[in-house]
């Protein structure tokens, strides 16, 4: 690892002064620090802020950036109103990295594309113009929507495909000390020619919270596709909610991981489904509209099908009767 | 930099580079060395310690983000002549081959049965508004954190569910 100085301060104001890599609980930037992918010069420690608790706000959630990922998935509010998200959080990583790991940092978790992990490969994402190994590589766990010729990186969040689903604002402090809340397709950046931009963040700016807006109608799941059924990054997943009233489907929230370098959601699929009685025909041609730009690497081919019939799986369950 | 933390009980400074992990600071400086070090990557569960009484990887924990902490190791749990009943019932059923992975698996285990005793819920739960029990599929999901070269977990298992049927019995 890289020395690097460290800061722990104990305000806000504090923090953005200190102009340095936040960290908050570690899990994925100590990792990538001890292979050098990533080499911070100075690490400001942020656990001393006040940023923790999850409090109701209006008819929604405030969540402090610094709530764990296990506490935020066993609040009784989040198991009773939002499950799809406690789902999530569950699904994700271990318990013992459930119990370090932060709201805030789970939103910005690096990819676990192996050609970024390999310091000798080349990664347009962490070192812009080297060129991009995982073409023509080994891409199994890689995107097949929203990627570009420089990067086929696939966002590895179970949590922020929950939030997508559920419609969830990030708060930001700017560096200057403005505030400002945004959804995550406002959050999120696709990589185009510049993979190494992930976010719209810039040095200095901190998640302080996410705004969760009042539960929404209809029955909630978190299906997740891997490769062993427990510890394992998503091939596949979805996030859906769906509201059913007369035999037809009233409201739908649908957003997949495993598929996209952000959290991925496409109202087309959704205005698909609304209006409409539940048949495979209708599922079918939902999954069609989601799919109907994707593009496998040939490792990832499989995703295409995989998320179709994953797709139409969480479907049927959501509409049938009673599951 | 200087690092004051509550090792099993016991107040210790250390003097550390901003670099070291608590798993390191407790091995090669404190000579705690019941924690092991296995992938040192978060991925092995070999290092894991109690840190304020939650279960964590010491290998991706940053020694200085922990001053003021409380931190329990395998050796702040019982004593060869006094084991905890955690580490009897690992004995007794042989929950081990080459016991690299024990401090590890037992450490994660306690903390694991006080999640479910406070009602926490796993990937596998059915009901996220009902207490979960600890049976074997829980048990599998909840350990998934800590694994096995020598694959003894039908013993590791055996182990863990006894201590939690005496637990339960304990707390009748």
């Amino acid at each position: 690892m890289k020395s690097f100085d460290y800061v722990r301060p104990e305000t806000a104001d504090a923090a953005h002064e200190a102009a340095g890599r936040f960290i908050a609980g570690g899990t994925n930037l100590i990792d990538l620090m001890k292979l050098q992918v990533e080499t911070p010069e100075k690490l400001v420690d942020i656990n001393r802020l006040d940023l923790r608790g999850i409090s109701t706000e209006g008819d929604g959630l405030k969540i402090g950036a610094l709530v764990s990922n296990s506490e935020l998935a066993a609040d009784l509010r989040i198991r009773t109103d939002y499950p799809l998200l406690s789902r999530a959080l569950l699904s994700g990583a271990t318990q013992q990295l459930r119990n370090k790991a932060t709201t805030g940092g789970n939103f910005l978790q690096r990819t676990r594309c192996p050609y970024f992990y390999e310091p000798h490969q080349a990664c347009n994402k962490r070192t812009p113009g080297e060129g991009c190994s995982a073409q023509g590589g080994v891409t199994r766990m890689l995107a097949v929507l929203g990627t570009s010729e420089h990067c086929l990186a696939a966002h590895p969040s179970d949590m922020a495909v929950a939030m997508r689903a559920l419609d969830a604002k990030i708060a930001v402090t700017r560096a200057d000390g403005t505030t400002e809340r945004l959804a995550l397709d406002d959050f999120y950046l696709l990589p185009g020619d510049r993979p190494d931009r992930e976010t719209v963040l810039e040095p200095g700016d901190l998640i302080t919270a996410v705004h969760l807006p009042a539960p929404a109608a209809g029955r909630q799941t978190y299906r997740k596709v891997r490769d062993r059924s427990s510890y394992a990054f998503a091939l596949v997943s979805v996030a859906a909610r769906i509201a059913m009233e007369d035999g037809k489907i009233s409201d739908a929230a649908l957003a997949f991981g495993g598929l996209a370098p952000r959290p991925w959601r496409d109202g087309a699929v959704e205005e698909i489904l609304i209006g409409e009685a539940p048949s495979e025909a209708l599922f079918g041609k939902a999954a069609d509209r989601l799919l109907a730009e994707a593009k496998g690497a040939g490792g990832n081919d499989f995703k295409i099908p995989l998320t179709r019939r994953t797709l139409i799986a969480v479907l049927n369950d959501l509409t049938g009767e009673s599951a | 930099m200087r690092v004051s933390l509550t090792v099993n009980d016991t107040p210790r400074t250390l003097d550390l580079d901003p670099r070291t992990s608590l798993l390191d600071a407790l091995r090669d400086h404190l000579h705690l060395t019941g924690t092991k070090k296995g992938c040192d990557h978060g991925q092995c569960g070999a290092c894991t310690v109690l840190v304020n009484g939650e279960r964590v990887n010491s290998c991706l924990c940053l020694a200085v983000m922990h001053d003021g902490d409380e931190v329990t190791t395998i050796e702040g749990l019982g004593t060869p002549e006094n084991l905890s009943p955690l580490q009897a019932a690992f004995v007794k059923h042989d929950g081990f081959q080459c016991g690299y992975c024990t401090p590890g698996q037992i450490m994660s285990s306690h903390a694991m049965l006080k999640e479910i005793a406070r009602g926490w819920p796993s990937h596998v739960t059915e009901d996220l508004s009902a207490k979960a029990e600890l049976t074997i599929e829980e048990l599998k999901e909840r350990m998934s954190g800590n694994l096995c070269r020598c694959s003894a977990y039908k013993g590791i298992a055996d182990a863990i569910l006894e201590a939690a049927a005496e637990q339960r019995e304990a707390a009748e």
